[in-house]
């Protein structure tokens, strides 16, 4: 047999190499126009872009948003020269994506303001309740656009304030106090 | 440590603190204060824990299947995309040809591509040779395997329509494939190695890539040719 002798950790890393080949194949193959690759990488992604972009907007725009990355990222796949791994490329692209969103329907202006009264609006849960995922989403989905916007790329995507604050197009001492903020907010409403 | 109605001021430092990004002197100030001011310490805690919760949040696909949609939109643009083959992209394959092979290829492919047809039949449509090969989804290597295909299926239309070539274009597309296929190699036997290299993964992605566009472009040639 196979896999006699051989350990979890051996048959996991084999399974990694697997998945990087594959989607180094199905990117060369979705570049050149196969949209059955395509669909691959899609169904690899999606549950992370549909993420990133139903917290940075609402649940209702989250479907057509996720449409939209998607077909931008097909129509941008031969500007891909793989400089970063396909997920960075594909996530940094839905980032632009919902910026762009979010200026068209005008919702950025005025989201730097400090202003707390919006944060009374974030829901009230009992602490033990927000063990569950969704309390926490439901709490991030009520913050003011400006704090969620930068909550959700430093703490949940990881970006640094300077890669924040050179897409949102801001000082860096501006990402910083809105992720405080968005703590602060955030921490109010679980301790209550 | 509260003062009346006012907030500690050290409290806005916290998410900085947290973060790692205050200046040394700062730092050490803020930690000094910490060791005798609970509320900075309560408050320090639970930012701690809102932070953690946001890095523990699970990605969730939507409730419906996008993939639909997507397909219908890309439809046409995915028609075109293996229709239309322009002299720049051809140029542009020339160009890494070039950076592979020394400097030649560039210049014949720059001869060929000026005197053919661009876009009179797709480049994978040409005689005898299959289009890109349907695949169900299943399986971690289906995307390796229908990649190996496509490769095949090109190598193939270059192998039949090898005749059609002059012998110096061949001899560069064939070198330049040994190259490429030598590379490939060296990139999964160095992946193998060191599965968590971002570098080598790419480099990997990037050589597949190249040898794609190499066989897509020597198609066209053949195509053209013909």
């Amino acid at each position: 047999m196979r896999t006699h002798g051989i350990g979890a950790a051996t048959l996991e890393r084999e399974h990694g190499i697997e998945q990087v080949e594959s989607e180094a194949a199905d990117v060369a193959l979705a570049t050149s126009g196969d949209p059955h690759a395509f669909e691959r990488l899609y169904r690899a992604h999606v549950a992370r872009i549909h993420s990133l972009v139903r917290r940075m907007l609402t649940e209702d725009d989250a479907e057509e948003v996720t449409q939209d990355v998607f077909v931008r990222a097909w129509q941008k796949l031969t500007t891909f020269r793989g400089e970063s791994a396909f997920g960075t490329w594909l996530h940094r692209l839905a980032v632009n994506v919902v910026l762009a969103r979010r200026q068209a329907l005008g919702t950025r202006r005025g989201r730097y303001h400090a202003d707390d009264s919006p944060l009374a609006a974030v829901p009230t849960p009992r602490r033990k309740h927000l063990e569950l995922s969704v309390d926490f989403e439901t709490a991030l989905d009520r913050l003011p656009d400006g704090a969620r916007e930068v909550f959700v790329l430093h703490d949940v995507e990881g970006y640094r304030h300077e890669e924040i604050a050179d897409m949102l197009g801001v000082a860096t001492g501006t990402t910083k106090s809105q992720l405080h903020r968005a703590r602060m907010a955030l921490r109010v409403h679980l301790e209550r | 440590m509260t003062h009346g109605a006012t907030r500690d001021p050290w409290t806005d430092r916290l998410s900085e603190y947290l973060d790692d990004e205050l200046p040394d002197g700062e730092r050490r100030r803020l930690e000094a204060h910490l060791a005798g001011c609970a509320d900075c310490t309560g408050v320090l805690d639970e930012l701690r824990w809102v932070v953690g919760r946001a890095r523990a949040l699970d990605d969730r696909p939507p409730a419906s299947d996008l993939w639909p949609g997507i397909a219908a939109k890309i439809g046409a643009p995915a028609a075109r995309r293996r229709l239309l083959f322009s002299v720049p992209q051809l140029l542009a394959a020339g160009i890494a040809l070039m950076l592979l092979s020394g400097g030649m290829v560039w210049t014949l492919l720059h001869r060929q591509a000026a005197t053919m047809q661009v876009a009179a039949h797709p480049p994978v449509a040409a005689p005898g040779a299959p289009t890109v090969v349907p695949v169900g989804l299943g399986g971690v290597d289906s995307a390796t395997q229908t990649y190996d295909r496509a490769v095949a299926d090109l190598q193939t239309v270059l192998t039949q329509g090898r005749g059609r070539l002059d012998t110096a274009t061949v001899r560069v597309l064939e070198k330049n494939l040994k190259l490429i296929d030598r590379a490939i190699a060296d990139a999964r036997a160095a992946v193998r190695a060191d599965p968590a290299s971002a570098y080598l993964n790419q480099y990997l992605m990037r050589t597949m890539q190249r040898k794609m566009e190499l066989l897509r472009n020597a198609a066209v040639l053949v195509s053209a040719q013909s």
